[in-house]
């Protein structure tokens, strides 16, 4: 097919999407989080997962993890591009599978069934450092760390089981050993 | 505890500090208090726009033209996104813009209150950053920061949005010796020599090299301009301009191959394809530029030198990046050149002269070339006599977009940077009018010509009556050819010939119109009376609407056509198969 014609030149083939963690250092002001959300939908980049939170009262500084998707091209541009903004302060990125990084993400669920499915429920739950944070005699919530695609297993897996509500955060991410990212 | 000033007074109070003296804008509600302030500060002189988008467009030709801050300042609600045009447009060309707006009162803010619009969020995406003071004492480090942020780096337009009860709010707290961040993109590390000595090596086994220098020159003042003349002497290598550089190079030297792009000339064009090593300074490969991105430039090594990082690898890979200001990059340049390889451009000559021959039989196309005629004005000569008449003069020409805008920037040769004014980047049509007046307000006593279309130059007309109150002597010079001929140009070549909606009847009678706004109007028909009109225009001391009655079936050219590499150009409608031979005769 011959393609339309157009003032623009037509799209061309872009390098291998790749999975990376961004992590962003921000002042804690209003309308930061839309700035670095505005950033990705205004240039269309992809937000898998998002989690923010203040980490230092008295410099009034958040740190953002957002989990991205996209060409090696476009990962270096949204780092640029992040890197232009005001309130920035430094950004780090990390390939999703990079061994030197420790990721998380948590996840409350609640199962509401008879007792022997919330224990079997429990028992399930065991690998991912699970907390029972509230019990019933119908239902539990139970709290677990784990990586994305574990909870996305489990998830599954607790359906049959009861599981009513699922509660989960954005990943974060942190370096092992002793170094930390300046 | 010292004197009590208001938000307001702090406002003046910084704009003093940072020696403002014309600022832009137009009043309302929300920032009476602002205007109410205006008489205690006599260094400050306050522009009346009729629009907000003309006080936008004012404010950025008053930055191209003097390298200084444009100052907006406008009311909440429709007067913010008035200015939303304008602050995008700074963006997209970055502009130094510092927009003031007025907000409804704290307490109201969120209530859907008369005049009420989020500002800061429609105009996030479209300014480096900006600010909502909620708190007085913020108002003064704010405001002085917003400066900062809209010159450093890649300059921008910032926006400081005001409530009116914090305007009226009263605090003894001015500019401490606060420390704040340095705002992101201002450069902290200086240019290594192994980058610089790494240029020069690709430079020495270069045989087909070319200059492709941007606006970025210009941003960086008048001294990079100056380097980079030098840069070209010392080396003997080719130089060619994106729209938004034409000046930083002169556009009548031998070295200079003339605009490239979409409308650029073929020489240049055929340069930046053919050629073994592309040295960007301070241009971004632009969409206009590059045509098809995986055609482009195929055999060459790439340096690119930007201020802005993310400029950088943005739309093509590059050998070498470089993230500096032009003029520093420059000066570090020129220096280890001279110092280390004074005989390059003799020792050089035969290196590059099969290089030269090869341009000189593109330029032996003569692109620019088009058929002239004594019975209409073909708009290339009416923008090529008005080149000649307005040449002995230090004169600033700003234009709208479309047709007449190519044929400014293909004919019209400029030797001076700051000298040229055009939305590039977002490409909005009534930008050179309102622009003029910003030109004119900045350069009192220079000659400033708008070559405008008569569909563009509509959509901001009102700002003649701007010109007239403040004796700002613009010109206003139509090519009228009653089309929006870019569009008919396209609809003619991509579509079939079928001119929607392109054709503007029932245009207003210019000369007329010149008059009711208390200017002069002029009309050219014939090219035999050309001549004298155009000098007649420029001996008046008055603002002009000059309405040059055009041929309306020329079309732009050289062009590149869609989805075509730079090796392809339609040279001329002769030229071309995707032209068919019927309907040569339009509409």
């Amino acid at each position: 097919m011959k393609a339309p014609k157009s003032a623009y030149s037509a799209a061309i083939k872009t390098g291998k999407v790749e999975k990376h963690i961004m992590v962003i250092w921000v002042d804690n002001e209003a309308g930061v989080l839309a700035r670095v959300v505005g950033l990705f939908s205004g240039r269309g980049y992809n937000i898998e997962s998002l989690a923010v939170a203040e980490i230092d009262k008295k410099q009034k500084l958040s740190r953002i993890t957002l989990v991205t998707s996209g060409s090696p091209e476009v990962i270096s541009q949204i780092k640029k591009q992040l890197e232009k903004l005001v309130p920035v302060h430094k950004v780090a990125d990390f390939m999703r599978n990079d061994p030197k990084i420790i990721f998380r993400d948590m996840a409350l669920l609640k199962v509401i069934s008879n007792e022997k499915k919330r224990s079997k429920a429990k028992k399930l739950c065991k690998k991912f450092d699970p907390v029972v944070l509230d019990k019933s005699n119908k239902s539990i919530v139970i709290q677990v760390t784990a990586l994305r695609r574990e909870i996305d297993k489990l998830v599954n897996d607790l359906k049959p089981l009861g599981l009513a509500s699922v509660s989960r955060t954005g990943a974060v991410a942190m370096t092992r050993g002793a170094e930390i990212f300046k | 505890m010292g004197k009590l000033i208001s938000g307001a007074e702090i406002v003046f109070k910084v704009l003093e500090h940072r020696k403002v003296e014309h600022i832009f804008g137009y009043p309302g509600g929300a920032v009476l208090p602002i205007y109410d302030e205006l008489k205690n500060h006599k260094t400050i002189k306050h522009i009346l726009a009729r629009h907000e988008q003309g006080a936008g467009h004012a404010a950025e030709g008053y930055a191209r033209s003097s390298g200084k801050p444009g100052v907006m300042l406008v009311t909440s609600g429709p007067g913010a996104t008035n200015a939303v045009t304008a602050l995008t447009d700074a963006y997209m060309d970055s502009v130094p813009i510092v927009c003031i707006s007025g907000q409804v009162p704290t307490h109201l803010i969120g209530t859907d209150a008369f005049q009420e619009c989020d500002t800061t969020g429609i105009t996030r995406p479209c300014t480096k950053h900006n600010w909502l003071v909620k708190d007085v004492n913020d108002l003064a480090s704010v405001m002085d920061q917003a400066f900062d942020v809209a010159t450093s780096g890649r300059p921008g337009p910032v926006l400081v949005d005001i409530p009116k009860d914090i305007q009226f709010k009263k605090t003894n707290f001015f500019l401490k010796n606060k420390k704040y961040k340095k705002p992101n993109g201002e450069l902290r590390s200086k240019i290594s020599n192994s980058d610089i000595d790494k240029v020069i090596q690709m430079m020495k086994k270069s045989s087909k090299p070319v200059f492709y220098t941007g606006g970025g020159v210009i941003n960086s003042g008048p001294e990079a301009s100056k380097l980079l003349r030098e840069l070209v002497s010392l080396t003997g290598f080719p130089i060619t301009s994106t729209l938004q550089g034409l000046g930083a190079y002169p556009g009548d030297d031998p070295m200079f191959l003339g605009m490239l792009g979409m409308h650029g000339t073929y020489e240049a064009n055929n340069a930046m394809h053919d050629c073994d090593l592309m040295i960007n300074i301070g241009a971004r490969f632009d969409d206009r530029i590059t045509g098809k991105v995986d055609e482009f430039s195929p055999k060459s090594k790439k340096i690119h030198v930007d201020i802005d990082p993310s400029s950088i690898g943005k739309n093509i890979k590059v050998d070498l990046a470089i993230v500096s200001d032009i003029e520093s990059f420059l000066k570090s340049l020129n220096k280890r050149f001279k110092d280390k390889n004074k005989d390059f451009l003799n020792s050089n000559k035969s290196n590059t002269s099969k290089w030269w021959k090869d341009i000189d039989k593109w330029r032996q196309k003569k692109s620019l070339g088009f058929k002239n005629s004594n019975q209409v004005i073909k708009p290339q000569h009416a923008v090529q006599r008005l080149y000649e008449l307005s040449k002995h003069k230090d004169t600033y020409i700003t234009t709208e977009v479309g047709q007449h805008q190519m044929w400014a920037a293909q004919h019209y040769k400029f030797n001076k940077p700051n000298r040229w004014m055009t939305s590039g980047g977002l490409g909005t049509m009534g930008y050179g009018l309102p622009a003029a007046v910003g030109v004119q307000v900045a350069n009192p006593d220079k000659l400033v010509i708008d070559i405008a279309g008569e569909a563009s130059v509509l959509m901001t007309m009102q700002e003649m009556s701007t010109a007239v109150q403040y004796n700002l002597p613009i010109k206003i010079f139509i090519l009228n050819n009653q089309y929006m001929g870019m569009v008919r140009q396209w609809q003619e070549l991509l579509h079939e010939k079928n001119y929607s909606e392109s054709y503007t009847a029932a245009l207003p009678d210019f000369v007329k119109l010149a008059e009711a706004y208390g200017c002069v109007g002029i009309q050219a028909k014939k090219p035999d009376e050309l001549d004298e009109k155009i000098k007649e225009m420029i001996a008046i001391n008055k603002p002009v609407i000059f309405d040059c009655v055009v041929d309306p079936n020329e079309n732009c050219f050289p062009m590149i056509p869609s989805g075509k590499p730079h090796n392809q150009m339609l040279l001329g409608p002769e030229d071309d198969e995707e032209i068919s031979s019927e309907g040569k005769v339009l509409v």
